[in-house]
């Protein structure tokens, strides 16, 4: 399947769009169908894809594991951040109102940030598994 | 009527590809019926109007699940062994359970209600101020990231234990692995 330069090229191109999508689900969740979940798995699937297409070997090289480590932890810990940030603003916990002068706004900013850290923790821990699932060899297995 | 139509026809193809299933024994040929069947429901979710619903099934069920079970497939054997007990006792448990479950839907309200009870309590007040409190016309963004966002806190922690708890069960030979990994950059 690597060798099909067919199914190269078609992957080369649909995986651009398939990330600008998941680009779009995040980032337009506050408007149209979607949010941090969403576009999470999207964006995985389209990372799984290149990998399923390239080899394991060469999407580890675009997308290093110690990215995706990064990656699980970092968003939950955006969204816990805004939590604490609105708590040192004066507001409670995960209040976002207290994130602008006016209400409003501060609710969207709050929003919009505890999506983001949704989809980074969703696409961290997708790829994650998906990494763990697939970089185990049969050889590797019965050396043991 | 041709969304009952089209609901119709989906369901019993999910029927067929869930009975295809059952009596399948190459676990090759599961995987991908099961992947059709996360895809039949993707559609239905589609046609229900729960479109964010839908993505996730499509992404999640019939894309990266699918990879996940063919890459454990190539693990293990990708046929089935043959049951050793006696077919008949699960079935009657599935088909009186099957019995139960229709007989509670009896009691539920109407499909796309707006008098049940859960449209009763604060979703009339998300609908009507969630607009000018949040500033976001999607509501269903605004419930999950404002007004329950304690919630999707707690649901992204579960999240994140899953991803931990697989990190820390697959990745025993980690030692191992960067011992390969510099033998391959010594090779190279």
């Amino acid at each position: 399947m690597r060798g099909d330069i067919v199914l190269r090229v078609i992957a080369k191109l649909l995986i651009s769009f398939i990330l600008v999508f998941g680009l779009y689900v995040q980032f337009h969740g506050d408007f149209g169908p979607g949010g941090g979940f969403q576009a999470g798995v999207i964006v995985a699937a389209a990372i799984i894809f290149h990998a399923l297409i390239y080899g394991l070997p060469m999407t580890r090289r675009a997308v290093p594991d110690w990215v995706v480590e990064i990656m699980v932890a970092a968003g939950i810990l955006l969204y816990a951040g805004v939590g604490v940030v609105a708590m040192l603003l004066g507001g409670n916990f995960l209040d976002y109102s207290v994130l602008a002068h006016e209400s409003a706004h501060g609710q969207h900013r709050g929003i919009f940030l505890v999506e983001l850290g949704v989809g980074i923790t969703v696409t961290g821990v997708m790829l994650m598994i998906f990494y763990m699932f697939a970089g185990r060899s049969r050889s590797s297995h019965s050396e043991k | 009527m041709s969304t009952t139509l089209i609901d119709t026809v989906l369901l019993l193809m999910m029927a067929a590809s869930a009975v295809a299933i059952a009596r399948t024994r190459n676990l090759f040929g599961v995987v991908i019926l099961a992947s059709l069947y996360s895809f039949l429901m993707a559609t239905i979710l589609l046609v229900l109007d729960a479109v964010d619903v839908s993505m996730t099934e499509a992404a999640v069920g019939a894309g990266i699940s699918t990879v996940l079970l063919l890459a454990t497939l190539y693990l293990t054997q990708s046929e089935e062994a043959k049951p050793i007990h006696n077919p008949a006792i699960p079935l009657a448990v599935a088909l009186v359970t099957v019995g139960l479950l229709a007989y509670g839907t009896l009691g539920l309200p109407h499909f796309g209600s707006p008098d049940s009870v859960i449209h009763q309590h604060v979703a009339p007040r998300y609908l009507e101020h969630g607009l000018a409190e949040t500033g976001v016309p999607n509501i269903v963004t605004a419930v999950l990231a404002s007004y329950r966002g304690f919630d999707t806190l707690g649901e992204v922690a579960v999240i994140f234990t899953g991803g931990i708890g697989v990190i820390v069960l697959l990745r025993r030979h980690w030692r191992s692995d960067r011992d390969e990994k510099r033998r391959n950059e010594e090779n190279r």
